[in-house]
């Protein structure tokens, strides 16, 4: 019984330092992040390997989810008649939330999990150490550029995604389902405010970006320098990562909804 | 790969997505729609406004020619005070009348001005005297329901005069 509460004891406190270093990390990476604007070459390079790699997979499930969802949608529309709506359905809830978190889990899964293993391996085989010896700041050299190629890749996807959606949508309600393609977009252009519904979910995905940046350039630089700790530190990021967007989501969406109160 | 082609495809992937960005902004969303900067505001008084949010659009003849921005309650003569925003392109005469009116069964709740004969225009922050609230179903059927029994008792003693039948307008003049 004690030892019960012990080990609960310790994990709190584990975690809370945790979260403090990581927070400590944060700082240190906005504080030495001059270089990856300096030589944007660095984060041009990242944002390659981040965001230009994850295009398919985040422009492929785009598409597919916006097609799952115009089918979804016209059937239960279809029973009452607003099968000509589907079109907002799917605008607003790949806008809203889709986009950016689906997009975001994928981020994490594609680019944060890559991340982390090659910041990790560099720790293992002590190239990080080699560069501290040559007086550069792996921290600048390395975890910047990255973390910046993240926050810039992120939103752009999440972007990508909705249009793809919507383009799923479009095709499927338009095509598939024979909806009048001028009254599915003025239905949509109705119903999606650019203030209220698109820029709230550029906002997300940028938040997004950031949280899995941080986490995935963090879990890289803190993994045990072994084979099993790079490992370990990669599965943490995927989870992590995915938790923390989903509970980002939630409060951001709390802040934003209106006529929640 | 060579840095060249590694800056093209950033270059690339960065315009697609700005790309996205822009049609969500500008198709999607109602960015693209003209926006409406100078305008002038009106106040209405109704006695019940149902269900009339704020952003709700204002139409004249079908078209839109403002949105509510404000829905307020008077404590003084237990009003609802709705203030509309209008596009400064259309002016209306001073005895215009408001309504709330809705598209369909169960469709958006809107405001619609008829214009009248005055020679006078609306100027910002007049208020517009002439309305009419929002027709609540629920009191429409209980004053169907109403005119129905009242009807039956009126079969039975044909001496008395014409049934009263339901009205739905509940048009009402202010000063």
């Amino acid at each position: 019984m004690i030892n019960a509460v012990r080990s609960l004891g310790r994990r709190g406190i584990e975690t809370l330092w945790r979260g403090g270093v990581m927070a400590r990390f944060f700082w240190l990476v906005i504080t030495s992040s001059t270089m990856s604007f300096r030589r944007f070459s660095l984060t041009i390079r990242e944002i390659y390997f981040a965001g230009v790699m994850s295009l398919v997979i985040i422009m492929v499930s785009g598409l597919f989810v916006g097609m799952v969802l115009g089918l979804q949608g016209f059937e239960t529309l279809q029973k009452y008649g607003a099968e000509e709506t589907m079109g907002v359905l799917v605008a607003l809830s790949l806008v809203r939330e889709l986009g950016p978190v689906v997009s975001a889990l994928l981020f994490a899964s594609r680019a944060g999990s890559a991340i982390t293993a090659e910041i990790g391996l560099m720790k293992a085989t002590e190239q990080l150490k080699a560069m501290d010896m040559m007086a550069i700041d792996p921290i600048a050299r390395v975890v910047a550029p990255r973390f910046w190629a993240g926050v810039i890749s992120m939103p752009l996807l999440a972007a990508l995604f909705s249009a793809m959606g919507i383009f799923g949508g479009y095709v499927v309600g338009v095509a598939l389902i024979d909806i009048d393609p001028g009254v599915f977009w003025s239905n949509m252009q109705a119903a999606v405010d650019f203030r209220y519904d698109v820029l709230n979910g550029f906002v997300k995905s940028i938040v997004f970006g950031i949280a899995i940046s941080i986490i995935a350039t963090f879990e890289g630089f803190d993994a045990e320098p072994t084979a099993e700790g790079v490992s370990r530190a990669t599965t943490r990021t995927v989870v992590t990562s995915a938790l923390t967007v989903l509970l980002l989501d939630l409060v951001l969406t709390a802040f934003m909804l209106r006529g929640v109160h | 790969m060579e840095r060249k082609n590694i800056d093209l495809m950033v270059g690339l992937f960065m315009l697609m997505g700005i790309t996205a960005l822009l049609v969500l902004a500008l198709r999607v969303g109602n960015l693209g729609s003209e926006r409406v900067t100078a305008t002038y505001n009106v106040e209405t008084h109704f006695d019940n406004i149902g269900g009339l949010k704020q952003k709700a659009p204002v139409k004249s003849a079908g078209v839109l020619v403002g949105r509510v921005t404000n829905i307020m309650f008077d404590n003084d003569k237990f009003q609802a005070v709705v203030t509309l925003t209008l596009d400064r392109r259309y002016k209306f005469p001073k005895d215009t009348s408001a309504s709330i009116l809705t598209s369909g069964l169960l469709g958006e709740v809107y405001i619609g001005l008829d214009a009248g004969g005055d020679d006078k225009e609306l100027q910002n922050g007049d208020k517009i005297t002439i309305s009419q609230s929002a027709v609540v179903l629920e009191r429409l059927i209980g004053q169907f329901m109403f005119g129905k029994a009242a009807e039956g008792t009126a079969d039975k003693q044909p001496e008395k005069a014409e049934s009263p039948t339901a009205k739905p307008a509940e048009k009402k003049a202010k000063p």
